[in-house]
């Protein structure tokens, strides 16, 4: 790789040895990728905690956070001091949310050592946004913005619908760009490679977040990491349609960018989105397709009996919020079964001024934020059977649980909830 | 025994040699592996409830989410990472992830790996030079 002077100044250690740990992996990184050189960047996103078990022990027995950075965003056994960020960073979602600890099953402790983690993080000049959908609590990239963002459902999103340029980053990219404000200049940083590869034809209309989420499902398996472009939209998605699409596109395959023709930014027209590339394959999405998707989201499910029902992955939107509020409203969620809602915590607070958050306490649902159920690994003692609205959720929840779990959509999951069966199906 | 030799680009230096474990399945990191004991774990893989731990792993690339690097990083640290890996399809994700996994390997090859090497061969990687050399089982 070409090094810029200040690059070659960090890898001389010129600026202290953790920036020289950063540039070094970094270095490493690049070279694996076959790139010849870095970017600047000025908003990352990324993790530094320590919430998992494993995490935790590597804390406690190597010498506290400064090691966890070391190891774990550094790579480096080696523990050096780790200095505030030099750039713009944000925090992704966490593995428990403190306020919720009980009903989550975290101990005391944990709960301790999370809150001291989250302390050490701030402490580094990060922004603790705690989600995995900062675009919709404003962190929102500009277009052509440089960035280094970690969290593939978000990523798919700032490329795709917002036009800002970053690689799916992992922990350890993401923490070295946080020192540095450097990140290989490779794939989606560079024209080319944004533009699309598969012509996907739309023989239906796509109307709900799951419907949304389904199409994502189905084109990712079909399209794995390359970019999609999508004809034949008829009602352009909002947010929360968009964030369900690309976060099962991301998860079913490891889509990062796609084009919806006359509605993304980089997708004026067909032949925008594909410049001078000819597509190396075409397919149509209609009524088959959408049976085929519904089927591999809801495989792991048999039991009608719902125990748990998860909504908010990626987080929910306080428009969402209040879609299930209007669903909620004034009945209470069946004695077998819990309703766990997840939104960033910013948004929670705008849920709490809005009375949504009463709305749903008062039907014995629970608002969350800062985690998931599949990340944080946090689910109702004793569950047997989710149900979930996220074919992304879906996707990885049953894997890393051992549990079964529904997909459906927003009103077939409350429903389970209100009467802890499932009842849902494809219209 | 037949020997056949791959050639290719070097991602991580290094030289290791083992048995291969090959699946025509992508994989993803989290959600899709346990790190803790290099088993795969995602519902519809090939592989699934099978262990990479020790192997020479061949796949065409990585797939899902962004924590596929500091997967493969705990499950080095925990001693279950492949001890190499030959791929097909570059990422960020298998990039990074066979960065922190420190193990030796080998993309952009002259021929399909997929292809050529079958579960159970012995399968030398050198990094530093892109040289992967298969012996043949049986």
């Amino acid at each position: 790789m070409k090094l810029a002077a200040d690059e070659q100044a960090m890898l001389d250690g010129k600026q202290g040895k953790a920036k020289q740990k950063a540039m070094d992996l970094l270095v490493r990184y690049g070279e694996a990728l076959g790139a010849e050189r870095f970017v600047d960047t000025n908003n990352v996103c990324g993790t530094v905690g320590a919430s998992t078990p494993f995490l935790r022990e590597y804390s406690s027995r190597h010498g506290g956070m400064d090691a966890v950075f070391s190891e774990f965003n550094l790579d480096s056994a080696e523990v050096v001091e780790i200095p505030k960020v030099s750039v713009y960073s944000s925090h992704l979602q966490q593995g428990i949310d403190p306020e919720h600890a009980e009903r989550q099953g975290i101990a005391v402790e944990i709960v301790n050592f999370h809150r001291k983690g989250e302390a050490y993080a701030a402490g580094l000049g990060l922004q603790m946004l705690n989600t995995c959908a900062p675009y919709t609590v404003g962190n929102v990239p500009a277009l052509g913005e440089h960035c280094a963002w970690m969290e593939s459902s978000a990523v798919i999103y700032i490329n795709s619908v917002l036009g800002a340029r970053t690689n799916a980053e992992g922990r350890e990219s993401a923490g070295c760009a946080m020192l540095t404000g450097k990140i290989p200049y490779w794939g989606y940083h560079i024209d080319e490679n944004r533009l699309g590869t598969h012509h996907v034809e739309l023989g239906i209309e796509v109307e709900s977040t799951a419907d949304w989420g389904l199409l994502g499902y189905y084109i990712g398996e079909v399209v794995q990491d390359r970019v999609p472009v999508i004809t034949g939209v008829k009602h352009a998605p909002d947010l929360a349609r968009l964030k369900h699409f690309g976060a099962a596109a991301a998860s079913s395959g490891g889509v990062e960018m796609y084009h919806l023709v006359g509605i993304t930014p980089e997708a004026p027209t067909l032949e925008a989105a594909f410049g001078r590339k000819q597509p190396v394959m075409r397919f149509s999405y209609g009524k088959a397709e959408r049976r085929k998707a519904y089927e591999r989201a809801n495989v792991t499910a048999k039991n009608p009996n719902v125990d748990f029902i998860m909504l908010g992955c990626p987080h929910y939107t306080l428009e969402q919020i209040g879609d299930v509020c209007r669903l909620l409203e004034g009945k209470r969620v069946h004695e077998n079964s819990e309703l766990w809602i997840f939104t960033p915590r910013q948004t929670k607070l705008l849920a709490d001024q809005k009375g949504y958050s009463k709305i749903i306490a008062d039907a014995g649902a629970h608002l969350m934020s800062d985690t998931c159920s599949a990340l944080g690994r946090v689910i109702p003692k004793g569950t047997k059977v989710a149900a979930a609205d996220s074919a992304k959720q879906s996707h990885y929840l049953p894997a890393i649980m051992g549990i079964e779990c529904w997909f459906g959509t927003t009103a077939d999951c409350v429903d389970a909830a209100l009467t802890g069966r499932w009842s849902g199906g494809l219209e | 025994m037949t020997k056949i030799v791959l050639r290719g680009r070097k991602v991580v230096g290094g030289c290791a040699e083992g048995e291969a474990l090959v699946t025509k399945d992508r994989i993803s990191g989290w959600g899709g592996i346990d790190p803790r004991s290099g088993t795969v774990i995602e519902t519809r893989h090939e592989l699934r409830g099978i262990s990479f731990a020790g192997k020479v792993l061949v796949f065409p690339g990585a797939k899902g989410s962004s924590g596929w690097s500091s997967q493969f990083h705990v499950a080095r640290l925990a001693g279950k990472a492949p001890i190499a890996m030959v791929f097909n399809e570059m990422t960020t994700k298998i990039a990074l992830g066979a960065v922190v996994a420190h193990a030796p390997s080998v993309t952009d090859f002259d021929q399909d790996t997929l292809q050529v090497i079958e579960t159970g061969d012995w399968v030398k990687v050198d990094g530093d030079n892109g040289l992967v050399e298969v012996t043949k089982k049986g």
